[in-house]
Protein backbone atom coordinates (compact mmCIF):
# COMPACT_ATOMS: atom_id res chain seq x y z
CA UNK A 1 0.00 0.00 0.00
CA UNK A 2 2.48 2.37 1.35
CA UNK A 3 4.26 1.25 -2.08
CA UNK A 4 1.68 1.83 -3.97
CA UNK A 5 1.46 5.14 -2.58
CA UNK A 6 5.00 6.03 -3.18
CA UNK A 7 5.52 4.79 -6.88
CA UNK A 8 2.47 7.41 -7.49
CA UNK A 9 4.11 10.20 -6.08
CA UNK A 10 7.62 9.15 -7.94
CA UNK A 11 5.25 9.18 -11.17
CA UNK A 12 3.30 12.41 -10.64
CA UNK A 13 6.71 14.36 -10.11
CA UNK A 14 8.03 13.05 -12.82
CA UNK A 15 5.11 14.06 -15.12
CA UNK A 16 4.77 16.91 -13.41
CA UNK A 17 8.61 18.36 -14.07
CA UNK A 18 7.99 17.50 -17.47
CA UNK A 19 4.36 19.77 -17.87
CA UNK A 20 5.50 22.67 -15.42
CA UNK A 21 8.09 25.12 -16.50
CA UNK A 22 10.96 27.04 -14.81
CA UNK A 23 9.14 30.22 -13.09
CA UNK A 24 11.71 33.46 -12.80
CA UNK A 25 11.14 35.84 -10.29
CA UNK A 26 11.89 39.49 -10.00
CA UNK A 27 10.80 42.13 -7.98
CA UNK A 28 8.20 44.18 -10.23
CA UNK A 29 9.62 48.17 -9.93
CA UNK A 30 12.21 49.18 -7.83
CA UNK A 31 12.81 52.62 -6.71
CA UNK A 32 16.46 54.16 -5.84
CA UNK A 33 17.60 57.97 -5.23
CA UNK A 34 20.63 59.06 -8.08
CA UNK A 35 24.14 58.11 -6.56
CA UNK A 36 23.01 55.48 -4.20
CA UNK A 37 23.05 51.39 -5.22
CA UNK A 38 20.77 49.30 -6.19
CA UNK A 39 20.09 45.13 -5.75
CA UNK A 40 18.01 43.57 -8.11
CA UNK A 41 17.62 40.39 -6.97
CA UNK A 42 16.20 37.14 -9.55
CA UNK A 43 15.57 33.87 -8.19
CA UNK A 44 13.79 30.86 -9.63
CA UNK A 45 11.69 27.67 -9.28
CA UNK A 46 11.92 24.61 -11.02
CA UNK A 47 11.06 21.19 -10.51
CA UNK A 48 14.25 19.48 -11.53
CA UNK A 49 17.33 19.78 -8.60
CA UNK A 50 19.72 22.78 -8.91
CA UNK A 51 22.05 22.00 -11.44
CA UNK A 52 25.87 23.16 -12.03
CA UNK A 53 25.07 24.16 -15.10
CA UNK A 54 22.58 26.96 -13.82
CA UNK A 55 23.04 29.76 -16.13
CA UNK A 56 21.39 33.25 -15.03
CA UNK A 57 21.23 36.39 -17.81
CA UNK A 58 20.17 40.04 -17.16
CA UNK A 59 19.69 42.07 -19.88
CA UNK A 60 18.87 46.06 -19.88
CA UNK A 61 16.24 48.25 -22.05
CA UNK A 62 16.29 51.95 -21.62
CA UNK A 63 13.12 53.30 -21.68
CA UNK A 64 11.90 54.20 -25.24
CA UNK A 65 14.28 52.23 -26.43
CA UNK A 66 13.69 50.40 -29.37
CA UNK A 67 16.10 46.92 -28.08
CA UNK A 68 17.65 45.93 -25.33
CA UNK A 69 21.83 44.81 -24.64
CA UNK A 70 23.00 42.10 -22.28
CA UNK A 71 24.86 43.30 -19.38
CA UNK A 72 25.22 40.15 -17.14
CA UNK A 73 26.05 36.40 -17.56
CA UNK A 74 26.27 33.93 -15.07
CA UNK A 75 27.26 30.52 -16.75
CA UNK A 76 29.76 27.17 -16.37
CA UNK A 77 30.35 28.62 -12.64
CA UNK A 78 31.97 32.03 -13.63
CA UNK A 79 30.11 35.58 -13.83
CA UNK A 80 31.18 37.63 -16.81
CA UNK A 81 30.37 41.42 -15.87
CA UNK A 82 29.68 44.57 -18.43
CA UNK A 83 32.56 45.67 -18.91
CA UNK A 84 31.94 48.18 -22.36
CA UNK A 85 28.40 49.00 -22.03
CA UNK A 86 26.77 51.75 -19.73
CA UNK A 87 27.23 49.66 -16.54
CA UNK A 88 31.00 49.15 -16.62
CA UNK A 89 32.98 48.82 -13.67
CA UNK A 90 29.32 49.39 -11.62
CA UNK A 91 28.02 46.12 -12.07
CA UNK A 92 28.56 43.27 -9.35
CA UNK A 93 27.33 39.75 -9.04
CA UNK A 94 26.02 39.70 -5.48
CA UNK A 95 23.99 36.10 -6.17
CA UNK A 96 24.54 32.82 -5.00
CA UNK A 97 23.78 30.47 -7.92
CA UNK A 98 23.31 27.42 -6.00
CA UNK A 99 20.66 28.77 -3.51
CA UNK A 100 18.82 29.86 -6.74
CA UNK A 101 20.20 33.67 -6.22
CA UNK A 102 21.17 35.18 -9.27
CA UNK A 103 21.19 38.94 -7.80
CA UNK A 104 23.10 41.89 -9.11
CA UNK A 105 23.95 44.99 -7.48
CA UNK A 106 24.34 48.20 -9.51
CA UNK A 107 26.05 50.96 -8.11
CA UNK A 108 26.68 54.68 -8.46
CA UNK A 109 22.85 54.95 -10.45
CA UNK A 110 22.13 58.04 -12.97
CA UNK A 111 19.02 58.96 -14.65
CA UNK A 112 20.14 57.55 -17.08
CA UNK A 113 19.87 54.03 -15.57
CA UNK A 114 15.80 54.79 -15.80
CA UNK A 115 14.65 51.41 -17.55
CA UNK A 116 13.79 47.71 -17.55
CA UNK A 117 15.65 44.87 -16.37
CA UNK A 118 14.63 41.27 -17.52
CA UNK A 119 16.57 38.24 -15.70
CA UNK A 120 16.42 35.05 -17.82
CA UNK A 121 17.57 31.94 -15.52
CA UNK A 122 17.79 28.15 -16.80
CA UNK A 123 18.04 25.12 -14.50
CA UNK A 124 18.97 22.51 -17.69
CA UNK A 125 17.40 20.29 -18.00
CA UNK A 126 14.48 22.60 -17.20
CA UNK A 127 15.09 25.35 -19.49
CA UNK A 128 11.82 26.36 -21.13
CA UNK A 129 10.34 29.70 -19.52
CA UNK A 130 9.65 33.09 -19.34
CA UNK A 131 12.22 35.76 -18.61
CA UNK A 132 11.18 38.28 -15.70
CA UNK A 133 11.42 41.71 -15.70
CA UNK A 134 11.89 44.68 -13.00
CA UNK A 135 11.35 48.54 -14.02
CA UNK A 136 14.52 50.28 -12.28
CA UNK A 137 12.90 53.83 -11.29
CA UNK A 138 15.78 56.47 -10.18
CA UNK A 139 14.60 59.38 -8.54
CA UNK A 140 15.92 63.09 -7.85
CA UNK A 141 16.81 63.50 -3.99
CA UNK A 142 15.98 66.77 -2.41
CA UNK A 143 16.91 68.49 0.47
CA UNK A 144 14.60 69.13 3.70
CA UNK A 145 15.26 72.95 4.44
CA UNK A 146 13.70 74.17 8.08
CA UNK A 147 13.37 77.74 9.09
CA UNK A 148 12.98 78.95 12.56
CA UNK A 149 11.60 82.36 13.32
CA UNK A 150 12.61 84.25 16.23
CA UNK A 151 9.38 82.60 18.17
CA UNK A 152 10.78 79.13 17.81
CA UNK A 153 7.91 78.43 15.15
CA UNK A 154 9.49 75.97 12.64
CA UNK A 155 8.38 75.55 9.01
CA UNK A 156 9.65 72.60 6.92
CA UNK A 157 9.76 72.94 3.41
CA UNK A 158 11.67 71.50 0.53
CA UNK A 159 13.84 72.82 -2.65
CA UNK A 160 13.05 71.20 -5.71
CA UNK A 161 16.13 71.34 -8.33
CA UNK A 162 15.07 73.11 -11.46
CA UNK A 163 15.55 70.06 -13.48
CA UNK A 164 13.51 67.18 -14.44
CA UNK A 165 13.16 64.20 -15.96
CA UNK A 166 10.27 62.41 -17.86
CA UNK A 167 8.20 59.94 -16.15
CA UNK A 168 8.08 56.62 -17.63
CA UNK A 169 5.31 55.09 -19.63
CA UNK A 170 4.19 51.21 -19.51
CA UNK A 171 3.43 49.72 -22.86
CA UNK A 172 -0.07 49.79 -23.60
CA UNK A 173 -1.44 52.57 -21.23
CA UNK A 174 -1.86 55.21 -23.74
CA UNK A 175 -3.18 53.06 -25.97
CA UNK A 176 -6.00 51.77 -23.80
CA UNK A 177 -6.56 55.04 -22.16
CA UNK A 178 -7.14 56.68 -25.69
CA UNK A 179 -9.60 53.95 -26.91
CA UNK A 180 -11.49 53.41 -23.78
CA UNK A 181 -12.39 57.22 -23.25
CA UNK A 182 -13.29 57.73 -27.42
CA UNK A 183 -15.51 54.06 -26.73
CA UNK A 184 -16.65 55.57 -23.45
CA UNK A 185 -17.81 58.94 -25.58
CA UNK A 186 -19.22 56.87 -28.22
CA UNK A 187 -21.43 55.09 -25.34
CA UNK A 188 -22.92 58.24 -23.57
CA UNK A 189 -23.39 60.09 -26.64
CA UNK A 190 -25.74 57.37 -27.72
CA UNK A 191 -27.09 56.90 -24.65
CA UNK A 192 -27.65 60.81 -24.64
CA UNK A 193 -29.17 60.56 -27.64
CA UNK A 194 -31.70 57.85 -26.98
CA UNK A 195 -32.51 59.16 -23.65
CA UNK A 196 -33.73 62.86 -25.31
CA UNK A 197 -35.97 60.82 -27.78
CA UNK A 198 -37.32 59.31 -25.24
CA UNK A 199 -38.39 61.80 -23.29
CA UNK A 200 -39.64 63.76 -26.19
CA UNK A 201 -42.04 60.62 -27.40
CA UNK A 202 -43.63 60.26 -23.87
CA UNK A 203 -44.13 64.65 -23.90
CA UNK A 204 -46.05 63.71 -27.29
CA UNK A 205 -47.69 60.76 -25.59
CA UNK A 206 -48.87 62.89 -22.72
CA UNK A 207 -50.37 65.64 -24.27
CA UNK A 208 -52.16 62.75 -27.23
CA UNK A 209 -53.43 61.34 -24.23
CA UNK A 210 -55.38 64.40 -22.53
CA UNK A 211 -57.13 64.85 -25.74
CA UNK A 212 -58.50 61.59 -26.30
CA UNK A 213 -59.82 62.33 -22.41
CA UNK A 214 -61.66 65.24 -23.83
CA UNK A 215 -63.11 63.57 -26.94
CA UNK A 216 -64.35 60.04 -24.32
CA UNK A 217 -66.04 62.63 -22.14
CA UNK A 218 -67.96 64.19 -25.06
CA UNK A 219 -69.31 61.31 -26.55
CA UNK A 220 -70.52 59.96 -22.54
CA UNK A 221 -72.16 63.36 -22.51
CA UNK A 222 -74.15 63.28 -25.97
CA UNK A 223 -75.13 59.61 -25.00
CA UNK A 224 -76.67 60.57 -21.94
CA UNK A 225 -78.57 62.94 -23.29
CA UNK A 226 -80.15 61.04 -26.08
CA UNK A 227 -80.73 57.99 -23.24
CA UNK A 228 -82.73 60.15 -20.88
CA UNK A 229 -85.40 61.82 -22.95
CA UNK A 230 -86.29 57.99 -24.28
CA UNK A 231 -86.38 57.30 -20.41
CA UNK B 1 -29.64 52.41 -58.41
CA UNK B 2 -28.79 49.03 -57.75
CA UNK B 3 -25.62 49.65 -59.79
CA UNK B 4 -24.51 52.69 -56.97
CA UNK B 5 -25.50 50.67 -53.88
CA UNK B 6 -23.58 47.73 -55.28
CA UNK B 7 -20.24 50.16 -55.83
CA UNK B 8 -20.76 51.39 -52.25
CA UNK B 9 -20.56 48.86 -50.26
CA UNK B 10 -17.84 47.33 -52.05
CA UNK B 11 -15.99 50.64 -51.71
CA UNK B 12 -17.19 50.23 -47.75
CA UNK B 13 -15.88 46.98 -47.78
CA UNK B 14 -12.14 47.50 -49.39
CA UNK B 15 -12.10 50.47 -47.04
CA UNK B 16 -12.52 47.99 -43.96
CA UNK B 17 -10.47 45.28 -45.47
CA UNK B 18 -7.75 47.55 -45.94
CA UNK B 19 -7.87 48.88 -42.12
CA UNK B 20 -7.65 45.98 -41.06
CA UNK B 21 -4.96 44.76 -43.29
CA UNK B 22 -2.82 47.96 -42.12
CA UNK B 23 -3.57 47.61 -38.18
CA UNK B 24 -2.71 43.60 -38.06
CA UNK B 25 -0.15 43.25 -40.21
CA UNK B 26 3.43 44.37 -38.36
CA UNK B 27 4.75 46.22 -41.75
CA UNK B 28 4.70 49.64 -41.19
CA UNK B 29 8.71 50.08 -41.72
CA UNK B 30 11.13 47.66 -42.88
CA UNK B 31 15.03 47.06 -42.95
CA UNK B 32 15.45 43.74 -44.93
CA UNK B 33 14.33 40.71 -43.02
CA UNK B 34 13.12 43.28 -40.03
CA UNK B 35 9.84 44.38 -40.01
CA UNK B 36 8.84 47.18 -37.03
CA UNK B 37 6.05 48.91 -36.03
CA UNK B 38 3.15 48.66 -34.55
CA UNK B 39 3.32 46.20 -32.41
CA UNK B 40 6.18 44.07 -32.40
CA UNK B 41 10.07 44.14 -33.72
CA UNK B 42 9.93 40.90 -35.70
CA UNK B 43 13.33 39.39 -37.72
CA UNK B 44 13.36 36.43 -39.93
CA UNK B 45 16.10 34.37 -39.88
CA UNK B 46 16.32 30.79 -40.91
CA UNK B 47 12.65 30.87 -41.14
CA UNK B 48 12.09 31.29 -37.44
CA UNK B 49 9.97 34.27 -37.18
CA UNK B 50 11.73 36.02 -33.69
CA UNK B 51 9.69 39.30 -32.55
CA UNK B 52 10.31 41.22 -29.46
CA UNK B 53 8.00 44.03 -28.02
CA UNK B 54 8.39 46.98 -29.89
CA UNK B 55 9.37 50.19 -28.14
CA UNK B 56 7.27 52.41 -25.39
CA UNK B 57 7.03 55.41 -26.91
CA UNK B 58 3.59 57.39 -26.15
CA UNK B 59 3.44 58.51 -29.82
CA UNK B 60 3.64 54.80 -30.91
CA UNK B 61 0.80 53.89 -28.74
CA UNK B 62 -1.63 56.87 -29.94
CA UNK B 63 -0.89 55.40 -33.14
CA UNK B 64 -1.75 51.92 -32.16
CA UNK B 65 -5.24 53.63 -30.60
CA UNK B 66 -6.25 55.36 -33.09
CA UNK B 67 -5.86 52.91 -36.05
CA UNK B 68 -8.10 49.93 -33.54
CA UNK B 69 -10.45 53.06 -32.94
CA UNK B 70 -10.73 54.52 -37.11
CA UNK B 71 -11.01 50.25 -37.65
CA UNK B 72 -14.09 49.89 -35.33
CA UNK B 73 -15.98 52.78 -36.72
CA UNK B 74 -15.44 51.63 -39.96
CA UNK B 75 -17.21 47.87 -39.14
CA UNK B 76 -19.81 49.89 -37.03
CA UNK B 77 -20.46 52.55 -39.61
CA UNK B 78 -21.15 49.32 -41.99
CA UNK B 79 -23.47 47.19 -39.89
CA UNK B 80 -25.56 50.80 -39.32
CA UNK B 81 -25.63 51.32 -42.94
CA UNK B 82 -26.89 47.64 -43.45
CA UNK B 83 -29.62 48.82 -40.52
CA UNK B 84 -30.86 51.59 -42.31
CA UNK B 85 -31.05 50.00 -45.60
CA UNK B 86 -33.55 48.35 -44.36
CA UNK B 87 -34.97 50.81 -41.74
CA UNK B 88 -34.71 54.40 -43.31
CA UNK B 89 -37.51 56.00 -44.85
CA UNK B 90 -37.92 56.50 -48.42
CA UNK B 91 -36.24 59.87 -49.89
CA UNK B 92 -33.72 59.89 -46.10
CA UNK B 93 -30.06 60.35 -46.16
CA UNK B 94 -27.52 57.88 -44.78
CA UNK B 95 -26.77 60.56 -41.87
CA UNK B 96 -25.55 57.85 -39.03
CA UNK B 97 -23.14 55.90 -41.53
CA UNK B 98 -21.87 58.86 -42.97
CA UNK B 99 -20.72 59.93 -39.91
CA UNK B 100 -19.17 56.84 -38.05
CA UNK B 101 -17.38 56.96 -41.57
CA UNK B 102 -15.97 59.98 -41.68
CA UNK B 103 -14.73 60.17 -38.07
CA UNK B 104 -12.75 56.69 -39.05
CA UNK B 105 -11.19 58.82 -42.12
CA UNK B 106 -10.07 61.23 -39.27
CA UNK B 107 -8.77 58.84 -37.33
CA UNK B 108 -6.68 56.69 -39.56
CA UNK B 109 -5.77 60.33 -41.10
CA UNK B 110 -4.42 61.16 -37.45
CA UNK B 111 -2.64 58.09 -36.94
CA UNK B 112 -0.74 58.38 -40.26
CA UNK B 113 0.03 61.51 -40.12
CA UNK B 114 1.63 61.00 -36.49
CA UNK B 115 3.51 58.49 -37.95
CA UNK B 116 4.91 60.14 -40.37
CA UNK B 117 5.89 63.05 -38.21
CA UNK B 118 7.29 61.05 -35.83
CA UNK B 119 8.98 57.59 -36.96
CA UNK B 120 12.07 59.42 -38.85
CA UNK B 121 13.43 60.07 -35.54
CA UNK B 122 13.24 56.18 -35.01
CA UNK B 123 14.47 54.92 -38.36
CA UNK B 124 17.85 54.56 -39.86
CA UNK B 125 18.68 55.56 -43.50
CA UNK B 126 18.27 52.74 -45.01
CA UNK B 127 14.76 51.82 -43.25
CA UNK B 128 12.32 51.61 -45.98
CA UNK B 129 8.36 52.29 -45.30
CA UNK B 130 6.27 48.83 -45.24
CA UNK B 131 3.04 48.21 -47.40
CA UNK B 132 1.02 48.37 -44.02
CA UNK B 133 2.17 52.31 -43.53
CA UNK B 134 1.13 52.78 -47.56
CA UNK B 135 -2.16 51.19 -46.67
CA UNK B 136 -3.17 53.06 -44.02
CA UNK B 137 -2.09 56.39 -46.20
CA UNK B 138 -4.67 55.02 -48.84
CA UNK B 139 -7.09 54.16 -46.42
CA UNK B 140 -7.72 57.80 -45.39
CA UNK B 141 -8.61 59.54 -48.78
CA UNK B 142 -11.17 56.26 -49.68
CA UNK B 143 -13.15 56.59 -46.45
CA UNK B 144 -13.47 59.97 -46.50
CA UNK B 145 -15.06 59.46 -50.38
CA UNK B 146 -17.36 56.34 -48.83
CA UNK B 147 -18.27 59.25 -46.04
CA UNK B 148 -18.70 61.96 -48.30
CA UNK B 149 -20.91 59.19 -50.64
CA UNK B 150 -22.99 58.09 -47.46
CA UNK B 151 -24.16 61.86 -47.27
CA UNK B 152 -25.21 62.60 -50.81
CA UNK B 153 -26.90 59.08 -51.36
CA UNK B 154 -30.98 58.77 -50.75
CA UNK B 155 -33.11 56.30 -50.32
CA UNK B 156 -34.93 55.53 -53.41
CA UNK B 157 -38.81 56.51 -52.99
Amino acid sequence: MLSVLALTSVVLLGIASQITAIVVYTSWERHALVGSDVRLSCSFFSWQWTSPDVTFSWQYRPDGAKEGISIFHYGGGAAYVDNKGPFRDRLEFVGNPSRRDGSILIKNLDFSDNGTFTCDAKNPPDIVGRPSSVRLLVFEKVNLTSQCSFSGICRLGWEEKMRTFPVPVQAGVVTGAIIGVVLGLLILIVAIYYLMRFLVARRVFSLSMSKHGKKGKGKEGSQQKQAGPLK
Amino acid sequence: MLAILFATIVLHLTDLIILFISTCANAWRTHGVTSYDLWYDCTQSNGVNRCYRTNDADWLQAVQALMVLATMFCLLSFIIFLCQLFTLVKGGRFFFTAVFQILASLFVMSGAIIYTVMSPEWKNESDGYGYAFVLAWLAFPLTLISGIIYIVLRKKK
